[in-house]
């Protein structure tokens, strides 16, 4: 029988599993094209196209309820990834502080971000999430109490940053010489404006950047043939500010701050409460994850490598830089990665305190008003899917760059 | 050795003195907390720091919990009664909420006659565990696990016991007709016609036989209907089922990953690659929505099943990359050992491959429970009311409106208990399965 011979054992189960895979497959695509056809909604994408109808709160680029659903995605998408972002690198903040600090002599110290890490693994991070929209919403003044000779609340940091029940007001960066923007993508659904200012200001602080290091390596060099490094703080300080302030000044920066307006506050950035309580919760119950990542990366190098670097003579400052971090690193960086995706996919949670993220537009409102089911949640998958996989090609590049070449 | 050094030394000792006792601040709490807490200046800035911290939490957090408002219909009344006792309102929790709903929170909307139920469906889930997480327990327990998973189900939604007898003979038939059969006509043939044997009496026999017996002899429990089913019983059943059907799946899973037939392979790289890649929301979307439209035409199957579906292929994609982990590091020697026994690949997968690996890979099966049973809350924005699902309902009650630290402390707190004696119970395992240097 072709089971139990070896010279076709093998090709006989797969192809078994593939018949089976196939026919489980065939099964479930004809279930639903009968279904659908029983609804009397074939699968099409069309309605993408259609006005979405709806306003959307919280956006990157222009949007208005009369655009297409595939541009109140793209909003939504958008609103996703800057979530994600600014969560990411709080997260990294916050969790490698706590995960140096767990690990620190003082016994006061490390059982506190002890505290902090068990308290944010062990709760789920919906329930912080709600928590913070809640504590946002009911123990924040109103923006009324702002308001008369005798204010209940006032504006915080020499009166620029307002922070009230319907979310934080920053001062907004202006430029009263503005280059103006520039559009991309012309009338397409993926439109969007980029900032000129904005672009200068990145190009002259990576010149600034690449300066400073054309003149560390000059120092280098200078230390390798004479043993002396010159002094270049003072210079690299000035490469970096001087350029920087003339560009401003061209531009004519300057700060608006946000003002108590009839009912509300005007002027400045406004950020709205879903958006901050998720960056807070999404942030501090990833840091706990990171926390234990840097703990256990910093662990992982073992004690002789720290003593192999003092024998040979290298300060603490140096033994950490040079031996033990790009060791730890390697440790730490992947499992970092993965709590990144784990942070992105999170944030589709945004739909629980009405953040209009992707899910929040395209597997929410889009969903209910068009009545796609399949289409939109096929979508929706597809984008974190592709979000993930780029995600994760970065990370298996990385783990090939660094991986240990061993004999 | 006095002798070597007589003429170039004066004086030497040749007694010992006796041990002294280290100086007192060096032992004992002043000495620890010279080493812990004060060994510096920078050591002891965040000492002095860190104690100003706790001291204020504690100031803030102790009243609360403690001067605090257990009886009351609505917060208005809490308030009023923190105003006429201590002057103020803030500062002072309002427990009365959590007094006059925790059997909501713990329960959902299960009639409240029947609470024995869900109880003793929890002890018994304990007892089922028992024998497998402790080595003290008696091992004919495992009897108990083997009809937990009949037992359990009849005992939260109710109806005839003949169903899940009837399935669970479907099992029997399975086990006894394979091992009977393998003797007769060869274990692989034995074995499909046992699976076919079983898939009839499941998807023909099971549904007439036990409708017939349910109404020639009627035992069975009042039913409940899923919507009632809500709170902490949601998400640890959610949890409970995602987690025991996630380890098995994850097994599988992870060996057709590690296996050398390219189509099986792919089939399982896919599949995990594709689940670990969307969020767990729009795996859930796919149960409230879709899919009923998977299914043939007319289906149209419980949401609390669906979600269980879905909640267990996310877990056990997350388990097979744990698995998976646990394979990889083990030496391949123990393959090619368990190959020159002359072992075939199930009985070695099974005696000296898996035992290895499921312990090399304890941690990150254990996180992955507590993940699972964690994203149980996400079940509340497809609108099934677990904990924080009721939470919301209660914040929107007009007696309850503007409440929320009480009541998601309280859920927190019930979450932590689980999560946590979770985390503790891998170390504990961890330790125990221990071999390497001792």
């Amino acid at each position: 029988m072709l089971i139990y011979d070896t010279r076709y054992r093998s090709l006989t189960i797969q192809v078994v599993a593939m018949i089976g895979f196939m026919l489980l497959a065939a099964w479930l695509i004809n279930n639903t094209l009968a279904n659908l056809n029983t609804l009397g909604k074939p699968i099409e994408f069309g309605f993408f196209a259609e006005p979405a109808g709806y306003d959307i709160n919280q956006m990157l680029v222009e949007y208005n309820n009369q655009d297409s659903h595939l541009r109140a995605a793209f909003v939504g998408l958008l609103n996703t990834l800057l979530v994600a972002f600014l969560g990411c690198i709080t997260a990294t903040i916050v969790g490698v502080l706590v995960g140096v600090l767990r690990l620190s002599n003082n016994w006061l110290v490390a059982r506190i971000m002890t505290v902090y890490v068990e308290m944010f693994r062990n709760v789920p991070v919906l329930l912080w999430i709600v928590l913070a929209m809640a504590v946002l919403i009911e123990s924040l003044p109103a923006p009324s109490a702002f308001r008369g000779d005798e204010p209940e609340a006032t504006m915080k940091l020499f009166d620029t940053i307002a922070i009230t029940n319907r979310g934080v007001y920053v001062p907004e960066p202006l430029f009263s010489r503005s280059l103006g923007n520039f559009h991309l993508f012309g009338n397409s659904p993926l439109r969007f404006d980029v900032s000129l200012d904005l672009i200068v200001i990145l190009a002259v602080l990576i010149a600034s950047i690449f300066g400073m290091r054309t003149m560390s390596a000059r120092a280098n060099r200078i230390q390798e043939s004479t043993g002396v490094r010159p002094k270049t703080w003072h210079i690299n300080l000035g490469i970096l500010i001087v350029p920087m302030v003339i560009v401003l000044a061209l531009l004519g920066f300057h700060l608006g701050y946000p003002e108590l307006r009839g009912f509300n506050f005007g002027g400045g950035t406004h950020l709205r409460n879903s958006l901050i309580a998720l960056w807070l919760a999404l942030s501090l119950y990833t840091a706990a994850f990171i926390a234990e990542i840097v703990r256990g990366g910093i662990l992982a190098i073992s004690r002789g490598q720290t003593e192999a670097a003092n024998a040979l003579g290298l300060r603490p400052g140096k033994t950490m830089r040079l031996v033990i971090l790009p060791q730890a690193l390697r440790v730490i960086i992947p499992p970092l990665i993965s709590n990144y995706l784990n942070l992105t996919k999170n944030s589709s949670l945004a739909i629980a305190v009405g953040y209009m993220d992707i899910t929040g537009t395209l597997g929410g409102i889009t969903m209910n008003q068009t009545g796609r089911e399949l289409e939109c949640v096929l979508l929706l998958m597809l984008v974190y899917l592709v979000i993930s996989l780029l995600i994760s090609g970065v990370m298996n590049w990385y783990n090939n760059r660094v991986k240990l070449v061993e004999r | 050795m006095s002798d070597t050094h007589e003429e170039t030394i004066r004086f030497v000792r040749d007694s010992m003195l006796p041990q002294q006792e280290p100086p007192a601040s060096s032992v004992g709490a002043i000495g620890w907390a010279r080493a812990n807490l004060f060994s510096g200046p920078v050591n002891t800035v965040l000492t002095i720091i860190s104690l100003a911290f706790i001291a204020y939490v504690l100031a803030g957090v102790l009243p609360w919990v403690f001067q605090s408002v257990w009886t009351a219909d609505s917060l208005n009344e809490c308030r009023e009664i923190m105003q006429a006792t201590w002057g103020e309102t803030h500062g002072h929790a309002c427990w009365a909420v959590i007094n006059e709903r925790w059997l909501q929170l713990l329960f959902g909307f299960y009639p409240s006659e029947l609470y024995w139920r869900p109880i003793l469906a929890f002890v018994l889930l304990l007892v089922a565990v028992a024998p497998v997480l402790f080595p003290w327990a008696p091992n004919k327990l495992l009897w108990v696990t083997a009809a937990y998973p009949f037992v359990m189900p009849w005992l939260m939604w109710g109806g005839t016991i003949w169903g899940p007898i009837c399935v669970a003979i479907g099992f029997a038939i399975l086990f006894f007709g394979a091992q009977f059969l393998a003797s007769r006509i060869g274990s692989l043939a034995g074995l499909i016609v046992a699976v076919v044997a079983a898939l009839i009496w499941w998807l023909f026999i099971v549904g007439p036989l036990s409708g017939e017996l349910g109404q020639a002899m009627n035992i069975g429990l009042e039913p409940v209907a899923s919507r009632n089913f809500g709170g902490f019983m949601l998400s640890i059943l959610i949890g409970v089922v995602a987690i025991g059907c996630s380890l098995p799946i994850g097994i599988v899973l992870a060996l057709g990953r590690q296996s050398d037939l390219l189509i099986v392979k792919a089939i399982c790289v896919g599949f995990i690659e594709f689940i670990r890649g969307v969020p767990l929301i729009t795996l859930l979307f796919v149960a409230s929505t879709l899919l009923n439209i998977f299914m043939p035409p007319g289906t149209n199957f419980d949401i609390i099943l669906r979600v269980m579906i879905m909640v267990t292929l996310f877990a056990a994609a997350y388990m097979a990359e744990v698995i998976r982990g646990g394979l990889a590091a083990l030496p391949k020697g123990q393959y090619e050992g368990a190959d020159s026994l002359g072992l075939d690949y199930w009985q070695s997968q099974r005696l000296i491959i898996m035992p290895q690996a499921l312990k090399i890979s304890i941690p990150g099966i254990v996180s992955t429970f507590i993940g699972v049973f964690k994203d149980t809350t996400l079940v509340s924005i497809i609108g099934l009311l677990d904990p924080l699902g009721l939470s919301n309902s209660i914040r929107s009650d007009s007696a309850w409106n503007g409440i929320y630290w009480e009541l998601f402390a309280f859920i927190a707190f019930l979450f932590f208990i689980f999560c946590f004696s979770m985390s503790r119970y891998s170390m504990y395992l961890e330790r125990r399965l221990k071999t390497d240097h001792r």
